[in-house]
C-alpha cells in the first residue's frame, strides 16, 4: 500500500520536473487511522530552464527537497526523506558560508504546545541527520512553529501530511 | 496604556448603615451552585438612582454591568421591570410585599453619586426579599467616574459573593492571543480585556507571534513566549519567553541560554516562581526558576515530551503532559523533583494521572486547588474536562472540532478556553461553569486563543 503510493508520487515528480514553477504536488487523501499513514515524498526538486545563481537559495530549492514530511505524531525520517537531506547535506558541503535553521512543524490535530515539543523533535531529526551527514552544527539551528504555520490551510488529512513537516531554510551565506 | 494606568486608582470601601433593624437570625438565602438541584435564583437589579444628569448616565451604565455580571453566571435569573415599587431609595428599606409577587427572592438597590470635585460614590444593598432583611450594604467610592466599570464589577462580586457563599470573580481581566490573517500567515497579538470582554487594547501590538500569555497571580505582570529574531543571526527565529510588567510596560527576557527555547510558562501560586518547558536538542523538559535569584532547577530529565506545566494551588506540586508513556498523558510531580507516592500505588518521581482514551494535554490547576482542567483529545474531537489531582472524577464539559487551553476564573468556578467550532472556522474564546453548564461565547474583536484570567484586581 505505501509502497504503491510512494511509486506514484515518484512518477508524477518526473513528468513535471520541466516545469520551474509547478506547485508542490498534493498528496493523495489517505485513510485518517493514525499510525498507518503514509506520508508525502519529499517536495521534489523541479529543474528549472534557466538555472538559478550558484549557491543562491533559488539553487538550494532546485538541488534539495528543502521540506521532509513526517506520520501523525511522528518525527523519524524514512528513506525518502533520507534521500532529500542527502541532496541537502550535499549542496551544503558546496556552499560553505551557508547557514540554514531548520523548523518543524506539526499539524493543527494537537494543542499548541505539545506540537512545538513535536516540531521541536521533527527539526532535531532532520538536523542530526544533516551533522551525521557531515554539516557543522555551527552552520546550523532549530526552531519549532508547532502547529502556527501550515503551508496548506486545509482542514483535512491531505492537509495536515503537508504541515506536518521539517523545513530547512537559509538564513545567511547564501549568493543573493 | 493610558487606559490601563486609569484601572489602579483606589477604591474606597465604606460599611453603609443598616436600613433596616436587625431581625432574628435566620436561614442564609443562598443559591445552590451544585447538584441537580440547581435553579437559577431570580432577583431584582432595579436601575441604581442617580441624584443628576451625570449621575444618572453612570448609574444606568453600573446598572446594566452589575445585571451582566450576575447574568453571565447562569446562577441568576434577572427579573425586568417595570416593578410596582416604583420610590425605591437606598435610605429607606423596600415594601418587601411588593416585590415577593414576583417571586423575587434578592433585590439590590443602589444609587450613585458624584462630588464637586468628581469623586464618584456608589452605595447599594442586597435585601432577602421573602426574609425581609438586609444582607450587605456597601459603598465605593472613586477618585474620577472613570473608573465605573471597575466600580461595577466590584458590586457585582459582592453581590456573588453574598448569594453564592463563594468569591466573585468579576473585577478581573483576561489576556488573550488576538489572532488576524490567513492560517497560513497568521498574526498573532497580545490583548487584553475585562474578563466580560469589554476594554479589549492590544499590548505591544508591535510583536505579532506571540503565545502562551499567563497573568502572575501576585502582580501585573505577564509571561508569555513569541518568535523573534535571533539578535545573534537576524534571518533566523529564537523563541524566547518574556516578563511584561502591563503597568510600566518593561519587558525582559526570561533566563536564555544558547540553542534551546524555554516556552509554556508559568507562574507559582505566590508568583515568586516561573515554571516552564526549555526545548534543547529536540527534547523538552520541565524547569523552575525562582524570579529573585534567576536560579533554574530542572524537575525533568526523560527523553520523552514533558511539556505544559502548572502549578498546584499550595505550589508543592506540579501538573504537566508528558509522552513517556506513548501519548501525551497528565502526571503529577513535586515541585522539589522529590519522589512521590502515586495515587495508583508505588513512588515515582511523577505519577500518572489520566488513563482514559486519547491524548490529554494543556493541565491547569485550578486556584481552590480541587481540580486540574485539561484538553483531551480522542478520535478527531477536542473536550475541555476536570479531573481531581488524584486523577479521580474525571468529567468532560465541552466537545467541539478544536477546544483548547483551558484557564481558570480566580475563585475556581468557571473554565474559559478557546474553540474552532468547526474546520476553519478560527477560534473564539468560550466560557463554562465547572459543572458543565452554561458554555457562553466571550465576545472578542476578531479571532481569540490562549486565554489566561488575572487574579481578582487589587
Amino acid at each position: 500500500m505505501r509502497s504503491t503510493y510512494l511509486a506514484a508520487l515518484v512518477i508524477a515528480g518526473g513528468l513535471v520536473s520541466a516545469c520551474a514553477s509547478q506547485p508542490e504536488p498534493t498528496p493523495e487523501p489517505v485513510d485518517t487511522a493514525p499510525a498507518t499513514q503514509p506520508r508525502p515524498a519529499p517536495t521534489p526538486a523541479p529543474a528549472p530552464a534557466t538555472g538559478p545563481t550558484a549557491g543562491s537559495r533559488a539553487d538550494f530549492e532546485a538541488k534539495a527537497a528543502t521540506r521532509v514530511f513526517f506520520g501523525y505524531d511522528q518525527y523519524n525520517l524514512d528513506e525518502a526523506d533520507r534521500t532529500a537531506l542527502a541532496a541537502q547535506a550535499a549542496w551544503l558541503k558546496q556552499y560553505p558560508n551557508v547557514r540554514v535553521q531548520i523548523e518543524g512543524n506539526a499539524d493543527e490535530r494537537g494543542t499548541a504546545e505539545y506540537n512545538i515539543a513535536l516540531g521541536a523533535r521533527r527539526a532535531e531529526a532532520v538536523q542530526s541527520y544533516l551533522q551525521s551527514q557531515g554539516i557543522a552544527a555551527s552552520r546550523m539551528s532549530t526552531i519549532s512553529y508547532g502547529k502556527s504555520r501550515p503551508i496548506n490551510p486545509g482542514n483535512n488529512e491531505a492537509a495536515w501530511s503537508q504541515n506536518r513537516n521539517a523545513h530547512t531554510n537559509i538564513v545567511g551565506g547564501a549568493s543573493s | 496604556m493610558k487606559n490601563t494606568a486609569t484601572r489602579f486608582l483606589s477604591l474606597v470601601l465604606l460599611a453603609l448603615t443598616s436600613a433596616v433593624a436587625a431581625l432574628p437570625a435566620q436561614a442564609q438565602l443562598r443559591v445552590t451552585v451544585e447538584g441537580v438541584n440547581f435553579e437559577p435564583m431570580p432577583i431584582a437589579i432595579p436601575t441604581f438612582d442617580g441624584e443628576n444628569a451625570q449621575a444618572e448616565e453612570l448609574a444606568q451604565r453600573i446598572s446594566e454591568v452589575v445585571m451582566s455580571d450576575l447574568s453571565s453566571t447562569g446562577l441568576f435569573e434577572i427579573k425586568e421591570g417595570p416593578f410596582v415599587q416604583q420610590d425605591l431609595d437606598i435610605s429607606i428599606a423596600p415594601r418587601f410585599a411588593d416585590w415577593t409577587i414576583y417571586n423575587i427572592q434578592a433585590l439590590v438597590v443602589g444609587n450613585v453619586l458624584i462630588d464637586s470635585s468628581f469623586n464618584m460614590t456608589a452605595q447599594f444593598r442586597v435585601y432577602d426579599v421573602y426574609g425581609a432583611s438586609e444582607l450587605l450594604a456597601k459603598q465605593y467610592s472613586v477618585p474620577t467616574p472613570d473608573n465605573w466599570r471597575r466600580v461595577a464589577h466590584k458590586v457585582a462580586d459582592d453581590i456573588y459573593s453574598q448569594l453564592t457563599g463563594e468569591d466573585g470573580y468579576f473585577d478581573s481581566r483576561i489576556v488573550f492571543v488576538s489572532e488576524s490573517g490567513p492560517p497560513t500567515d497568521r498574526k498573532r497579538r497580545l490583548a487584553i480585556m475585562d474578563q466580560d470582554g469589554a476594554e479589549a487594547e492590544f499590548l505591544i501590538p508591535s510583536v505579532s507571534t506571540v503565545l502562551t500569555p499567563r497573568f502572575s497571580p501576585t502582580s501585573q505582570t505577564i509571561i508569555y513566549s513569541a518568535y523573534v529574531p535571533d539578535p545573534a543571526d537576524p534571518l533566523a527565529t529564537r523563541l524566547r519567553t518574556y516578563l511584561y510588567d502591563i503597568e510600566t510596560g518593561r519587558q525582559e527576557v526570561l533566563n536564555e541560554v544558547a540553542r534551546a527555547s524555554n516556552y509554556a510558562a508559568r507562574f507559582s501560586p505566590d508568583g515568586r516562581y516561573v515554571v516552564m518547558s526549555r526545548e534543547r536538542n529536540g527534547n523538552s523538559d520541565i524547569y523552575t526558576i525562582e524570579l529573585a535569584r534567576r536560579t533554574e532547577t530542572r524537575l525533568t530529565t526523560s527523553p520523552s515530551v514533558d511539556v505544559s506545566p502548572s502549578y498546584s494551588a499550595d505550589g508543592r506540586n506540579i501538573v504537566f503532559t508528558s509522552d513517556r508513556g506513548g501519548t501525551p498523558q497528565l502526571y503529577v510531580m513535586r515541585a522539589d523533583g522529590s519522589e512521590m507516592n502515586c495515587p495508583t500505588g508505588g513512588r515515582d518521581s511523577a505519577c500518572r494521572i489520566t488513563f482514559g482514551d486519547g491524548r490529554y494535554s494543556t493541565p491547569v490547576w485550578s486556584p481552590r486547588g480541587d481540580w486540574i482542567a485539561f484538553t483531551r483529545q480522542h478520535q478527531g474531537r477536542f473536550y475541555i474536562g476536570v479531573i481531581q489531582p488524584d486523577g479521580q472524577g474525571e468529567r468532560l464539559l465541552t466537545e467541539s472540532y478544536l477546544d483548547e487551553g483551558p484557564t481558570w476564573s480566580p475563585n475556581g468556578r468557571v473554565i474559559a478556553f478557546f474553540r474552532e467550532a468547526a474546520p476553519g472556522a478560527g477560534p473564539k474564546l468560550w466560557t463554562i461553569d465547572l459543572s458543565g453548564r452554561n458554555l457562553r461565547a466571550l465576545r472578542t474583536p476578531g479571532d481569540a486563543s490562549d486565554p489566561a484570567w488575572s487574579p481578582l484586581l487589587q
